[in-house]
C-alpha cells in the first residue's frame, strides 16, 4: 500500500540513512485523512474509538508509575474501555509520563509514527508543558507540543492515577465530539515537525518518518 | 429437480450463515462474561459487556492500515477461513435441521483439518511482517501445536474405533439418552487425554507462552492492526466457541437445545480458565516435554482401553 514512491518533490530525503538503508525503508509522506462524509457514520466511529482505548504500554519518565495501577482493583480502567497494549501497531493512545529526555524523544517518535490513525496523545504531568523542575536540564524537551502534537495535557507533579483517569473521561468526551485530529495536525505541519525533532535530536540515524 | 436441489443449497447456506452469526455473537459474549469473572476473583468491576464488539468496530474504523505484502494481508482471511470452515462442518445442535450445518459421513477429518488450516494461513502471514518477535512467536505456537495435536488426534482415533463412524452426527446420536451414554463416561480415558489437550488448544496458562505478552509483545499478532486484526479478534470468538461446541459434540453428549449448548460449552470453558488462573506459564520446552509423555500415554491407553474393555 505504501511502497517506495518515485524521487520527486514530495517525497522524503531520507538523508539520515545510508545508502544502502534507503532501499530498506519507505520514502513516502503520512497523509492526512479526511472524516466520513455522513456525520452519523462519523459519530458512530468516534463513539467506538473513544470507548477501545488502547494505550502504548511505553514508560517514557517518571510518570509510567501512575499508569501500572490504572489496570488495578483501586481503578480498574478496564471500565472505561481502556487496555494495554505491548505493540505501537495496535495501540491509539501514547501517554507521555512527564519529562521526555532527547534519547527518549527519538523512541517516542519512532512509536508515535508506528500507530494507526486516528491517534491520541495525553501529555502526563508539568515537564511536557513548560519543562517543569527539568526546565533547565542539557537534555530534556521543554515545550512537548513543538515535537508531536498532544490532545489532552494532565498537569501535576506527579498527578495521581486518579487524575489519570478523569483525563482519559475528558479525552473520551473530546473524541466522541470530534475535537481530536493529533494525526491529521501533524500530517499537515509534517515539515515544521520535522525540523524541530531534527533541531535537538543530533543522531537522526532513522527514516524521515517510520511506516 | 436442479431447482430443487439449488434452492435446498440455498438455504442451507442461509441458516449456516444465522448459525455463523449466533456462534460468533455468543463466542464474543462469553468472552466478555469471562473477562467479568476474572475481574471478580481480582477484585474489580471488569469490562463491559459491549467491549468486544466495540473493540473489533474500533478495529474496522482505524483510518489508516500498513500491508507488509499479500500474505500479510492474506494471513487473517486464512485464519478466518479456517474458523468458519471448522463450525461449517460442526453439526451445532442435534436433532435440529436448521442448526446441523454441512455435517456429513467423515466430517470428523475434515473439521481436524480445518483446525490446522488457519494456524499456518496465520503462520504465514505473520512470517511475511518480518518483526522477530512475530517469527520467534509461530515457532513457539507451531511447535506446540504439533505437540498438543497428537493427544487429541490419538483421542479421536479412539472414540472413532469406540463408535465406529467418521461423522460426528453419529458420535453424538451414539451418547443419547442420558449421561451415563456420554463419551466422558464411557470412554474416560480418551476424554482426559483430549481435555489435556484442550489446555494447550484455548491458548490460557499454563500454555500461553506463544502469546506471552511481556515478553514477545503479543507473539504472531504483533504487527497486524487495523481490520486485520479485527478479524482476527472476530476469529478468536469464532473459533473459540466453535472448538467448545466440537468437544461438547465428541465427549459431552452433544445438545439438543440452545440452553444446554450454553451451559454445557460453558462449563468446558471454566476447565481452561480454572486451569488457566491457579497455574503458571511453562515454558515452550517444558509445555512440549509435557504433552509428549502424559497426554500422549493417556492417549495411547484410550486406544488400548477401546480395544480390550469396550470392543471385545
Amino acid at each position: 500500500m505504501f511502497k517506495k514512491t518515485l524521487n520527486t518533490e514530495d517525497t522524503l530525503k531520507n538523508s539520515g540513512l545510508t545508502d544502502e538503508e534507503q532501499q530498506l525503508f519507505s520514502n513516502a509522506r503520512p497523509q492526512a485523512y479526511e472524516p466520513y462524509p455522513i456525520k452519523a457514520v462519523e459519530d458512530f466511529a468516534n463513539w467506538a474509538r473513544a470507548n477501545s482505548l488502547w494505550i502504548l504500554a511505553f514508560g517514557t519518565g517518571c510518570g509510567a508509575i501512575e499508569l501500572r495501577p490504572l489496570m488495578t482493583a483501586r481503578f480498574d480502567a478496564n471500565r472505561f474501555g481502556v487496555a494495554g497494549r505491548p505493540t505501537p501497531r495496535q495501540s491509539s493512545v501514547f501517554v507521555i509520563g512527564g519529562y521526555a529526555s532527547v534519547k527518549t524523544l527519538k523512541r517516542i517518535i519512532r512509536s508515535y509514527e508506528q500507530m494507526q490513525g486516528p491517534k491520541f496523545v495525553i501529555a502526563l504531568g508539568i515537564c511536557p508543558v513548560n519543562g517543569g523542575m527539568y526546565f533547565d536540564s542539557y537534555n530534556t524537551v521543554n515545550q512537548f507540543d513543538q515535537y508531536l502534537p498532544v490532545d489532552l495535557y494532565i498537569t501535576g507533579c506527579m498527578p495521581r492515577p486518579e487524575v489519570l483517569v478523569a483525563g482519559i473521561m475528558e479525552l473520551q468526551k473530546k473524541i466522541k465530539a470530534g475535537e481530536c485530529n493529533g494525526a491529521n495536525l501533524y500530517v499537515e505541519n509534517f515539515d515544521w515537525y520535522k525540523s524541530n525533532q531534527k533541531k535537538v535530536i543530533k543522531n537522526w540515524d532513522m527514516p524521515d518518518y517510520n511506516w | 429437480m436442479i431447482v430443487e436441489g439449488l434452492g435446498g443449497w440455498l438455504s442451507k447456506v442461509g441458516n449456516f450463515s444465522l448459525t455463523l452469526l449466533i456462534v460468533t455473537t455468543y463466542g464474543l459474549l462469553m468472552g466478555a462474561f469471562i473477562e467479568r469473572i476474572i475481574a471478580k476473583v481480582q477484585g474489580r468491576i471488569g469490562i463491559p459487556y459491549r467491549q468486544p464488539f466495540i473493540n473489533i468496530l474500533k478495529n474496522f474504523f482505524k483510518r489508516t492500515a500498513i500491508s507488509h505484502g499479500v500474505m500479510f494481508y492474506l494471513g487473517p482471511v486464512f485464519r478466518i477461513a479456517g474458523g468458519i470452515g471448522t463450525l461449517a462442518f460442526v453439526p451445532v445442535i442435534y436433532g435440529d435441521e436448521m442448526f446441523s450445518n454441512f455435517s456429513m459421513a467423515g466430517d470428523l477429518f475434515l473439521v481436524i483439518y480445518f483446525m490446522f488450516f488457519g494456524q499456518l494461513g496465520m503462520a504465514l502471514g505473520a512470517g511475511e511482517s518480518g518483526h522477530p518477535y512475530s517469527a520467534i512467536g509461530i515457532a513457539r505456537g507451531l511447535s506446540q501445536m504439533t505437540a498438543y495435536e497428537i493427544p487429541f488426534a490419538l483421542a479421536v482415533i479412539s472414540i472413532v474405533i469406540q463408535y465406529d463412524t467418521l461423522s460426528i452426527t453419529q458420535i453424538v446420536a451414539a451418547q443419547q439418552g442420558g449421561w451415563q451414554n456420554w463419551t466422558v463416561v464411557t470412554n474416560w480415558v480418551a476424554t482426559l487425554a483430549a481435555m489435556l489437550a484442550f489446555l494447550g488448544m484455548m491458548g490460557y496458562s499454563p500454555f500461553d507462552i506463544f502469546l506471552a505478552p511481556q515478553e514477545i509483545p503479543i507473539g504472531p499478532p504483533t504487527e497486524f492492526h487495523s481490520a486485520y486484526l479485527g478479524l482476527m479478534q472476530l476469529n478468536r470468538a469464532l473459533f473459540g466457541a466453535t472448538k467448545l461446541v466440537l468437544f461438547m459434540n465428541l465427549f459431552f453428549g452433544g445438545a439438543t437445545g440452545w440452553v444446554e449448548l450454553m451451559i454445557k460449552t460453558f462449563l468446558i470453558y471454566m476447565v481452561a480458565i480454572v486451569i488457566g488462573v491457579a497455574f503458571p506459564r511453562f515454558r515452550v520446552d517444558q509445555g512440549i516435554r509435557f504433552f509428549f509423555k502424559i497426554p500422549t500415554l493417556i492417549g495411547i491407553m484410550s486406544i488400548i482401553y477401546v480395544q480390550m474393555v469396550l470392543t471385545s
